[in-house]
């Protein structure tokens, strides 16, 4: 093999590139750049090397409605216990957080999407937080119930501060909710701190409440998009999915009709939520939702009331601890609207167009599942 | 068959035994004069002597109940007021039961005669297991896990678990399996705790537990 110049590798890596696309079967030159985009960011996930002067040169020339106009990565759900306790969990968060530093170019901001700690724990709350200080990009922090039901989210609110905010970032207006409020079950039952936590913690049990945003966290969400026009794109990170999907598993927002109601008179509207640990798809009026992955473990799909639109992912291999796990990115879209790429962890990343929620699912679907839920 | 005044003489050998034995009342049978066989009541007190028949001689039915008979007489003539059931002449009719249909005369057998009741005893039975393995399910403990990982984490309420399709082949493990070889899998592995031995009562609860959430599933053995 001779020398090739850098000039060489990268006609080559240009060459390539393009072939792979023209297999795609793209046609036009707006699907071709939109593919572009996209397989750049597939790319990016999966940590493959890209042809990146070449490519954001193109996404500049390209920039209309369907392009990005900027990634936002996410982590979301990594339930640390303490290292001595399980390093399983630990060794995820890292690998994620080695993911989304490996992205180039890097995302504007990462969103952790709650569940940092798996007992709400002091230590383990200090351990995500000195995990999450790797990250290159700046982090804008969601609260999941189990970072709250120990201490009702005081060592958490120490951490980073108060669990509901907005921002406006490039064109789009950002709401952070806090959707995790339970109503008191714990008093009645003379329940300790610990037992309060343990009861939250898990899924499948009928004692604690639903979630809900609540009526302060109503008001407050009122007040806030007051002063938004109707024609912003927003964008709302909750934990919980801020619509009913299977009570039993508080899979579920109980005030999710009211929120949506408070979304409804928006154009576009994108919730991200955590808590599911699996690809959830779903679309309410004008209300576009995506669930975001674990990295500690996946849920199997509830046995009854799957959004119609949600294309499952295949089920985990229970032989490998990463399988159905992950992280990924929101590609926003210069018309505010979300291309969602799950990094599946050892599987190909899935590609989830905003055409396919706002289309009603007549565009873009994503390819089905080959092992489906038993 | 030992012959019962036989089996009594033992009885009293017993008296030189030891100081327990003596404190049991003794049957102190009359001997027979011509050697014949000598059999007592249950009461201790009554007894015939069986003329033409030496001890260790075979006895036909036939006699066995007139010997019964005679002494049965002989009690009820002592005890004129006893109230006497006769127990087994006239069984209860089955439809006396609570909660059992009547069944057909000609088919009744005590198999399968149960009652409500017994089968609210033996739901309670069942279910105190299916708990049982329920508890197990949710405790990282109880499991033996080291990680605090318990099954519901990753399995609520037991789904994908799939019990109806064992056995099967599992590719990873390179042979055919049950449900218990996986769950001993799990609890190895993501667990990582020691596996429950075939037998354990643990492993019983969680196989039970596990089933009981598939109730009405239709069964796919092999399935993939």
């Amino acid at each position: 093999m001779g020398h090739k110049s850098v000039e060489t590798k990268y006609y080559q890596e240009r060459t390539s590139f393009f072939e792979d696309l023209t297999r795609m079967g793209q046609l036009s030159r707006r699907g071709f750049m939109h593919i572009a985009g996209i397989s750049a960011g597939i790319a990016a996930a999966k940590g493959l090397i890209v042809p990146q002067s070449f490519q954001l040169i193109e996404i500049a020339e390209a920039a209309d409605a369907t392009t990005p106009a900027f990634t936002v990565a996410y982590v979301s759900d990594t339930h640390l216990y303490t290292r001595n306790v399980n390093d399983r969990f630990v060794r995820s968060a890292v690998k994620a957080v080695e993911d989304v530093n490996a992205l180039d170019p890097q995302p504007d901001f990462v969103l952790f999407g709650g569940d940092l700690a798996q007992l709400g724990r002091r230590e383990e709350l200090d351990l995500g937080a000195q995990i999450l200080k790797d990250l290159k990009a700046p982090v804008k922090m969601m609260v999941g119930e189990h970072d709250w039901f120990l201490d009702m989210g005081a060592h958490w609110q120490e951490l980073f501060g108060p669990p509901q905010y907005s921002f406006d970032h490039k064109g789009i207006h950002f709401v952070t909710l806090m959707s995790v409020n339970e109503k008191d079950f714990w008093t009645a039952r003379n329940m300790t701190p610990e037992e309060r936590m343990q009861t939250v913690a898990g899924l499948d049990n009928g004692v604690q409440s639903r979630f809900e945003v609540g009526p302060d966290g109503r008001t407050w969400l009122q007040n806030d998009l007051a002063k938004v026009d109707k024609a912003t794109p927003v964008v709302i990170f909750s934990h919980s999915p801020l619509y009913k999907y299977y009570r039993n598993w508080n899979f579920w927002t109980d005030d999710a009709d009211e929120v949506q109601s408070i979304l409804s008179k928006f154009d576009q509207v994108s919730v991200i939520h955590g808590h599911t640990h699996q690809l959830l798809l779903n679309r309410i009026g004008n209300i576009s939702f995506y669930g975001l992955l674990s990295t500690a473990w996946p849920w199997p799909y509830a046995p009854e009331g799957l959004p119609k639109l949600t294309v499952q992912m295949n089920r985990a291999d229970p032989f490998n601890a990463f399988d159905g796990c992950g992280d990924g990115q929101l590609n926003v879209l210069a018309s505010g609207m979300i291309d969602k790429i799950y990094n599946l962890w050892n599987r190909n990343p899935v590609t989830v167009r905003a055409s396919y929620l706002s289309s009603g699912g007549a565009q873009d679907r994503p390819s089905a599942t080959t092992l489906s839920s038993y | 068959m030992m012959p019962l005044s036989q089996k009594l003489a033992f009885a009293l050998l017993l008296a030189g035994g030891p100081a327990w034995a003596s404190e049991l009342p003794g049957h102190q049978l009359p001997p027979s004069a011509n050697g014949n066989l000598v059999v007592g009541l249950c009461d201790g007190e009554t007894s015939i002597e069986v003329k033409g028949v030496k001890p260790g001689d075979p006895l036909t039915r036939q006699q066995g109940q007139e010997i019964a008979d005679t002494l049965m007489k002989a009690w009820r003539e002592k005890h004129p007021d006893a109230e006497w059931v006769v127990a087994e002449a006239e069984p209860p009719a089955p439809a006396q039961m609570p909660g059992v249909k009547a069944p057909a005369e000609n088919q009744f057998q005590t198999y399968g005669a149960y009652t409500e009741r017994d089968q609210q005893v033996w739901k309670e039975s069942t279910d105190r297991l299916v708990a049982e393995g329920k508890r197990i399910f949710h405790d990282a403990k109880a499991l033996g896990g080291t990680n605090a990982v318990s099954c519901d984490m990753c399995h609520p309420d037991g789904s994908n678990t799939h019990p109806e399709t064992y056995p099967k082949f599992q590719v990873q493990l390179g042979r055919v399996v049950l449900l218990r070889d996986m769950i001993n899998w799990c609890i190895e592995n993501p667990v990582r705790g020691k596996p429950f031995p075939d037998d354990d009562p643990r492993l019983k609860a969680l196989e039970a537990y596990i089933l009981a959430q598939r109730k009405g599933v239709a069964l796919e053995y092999g399935k993939h």
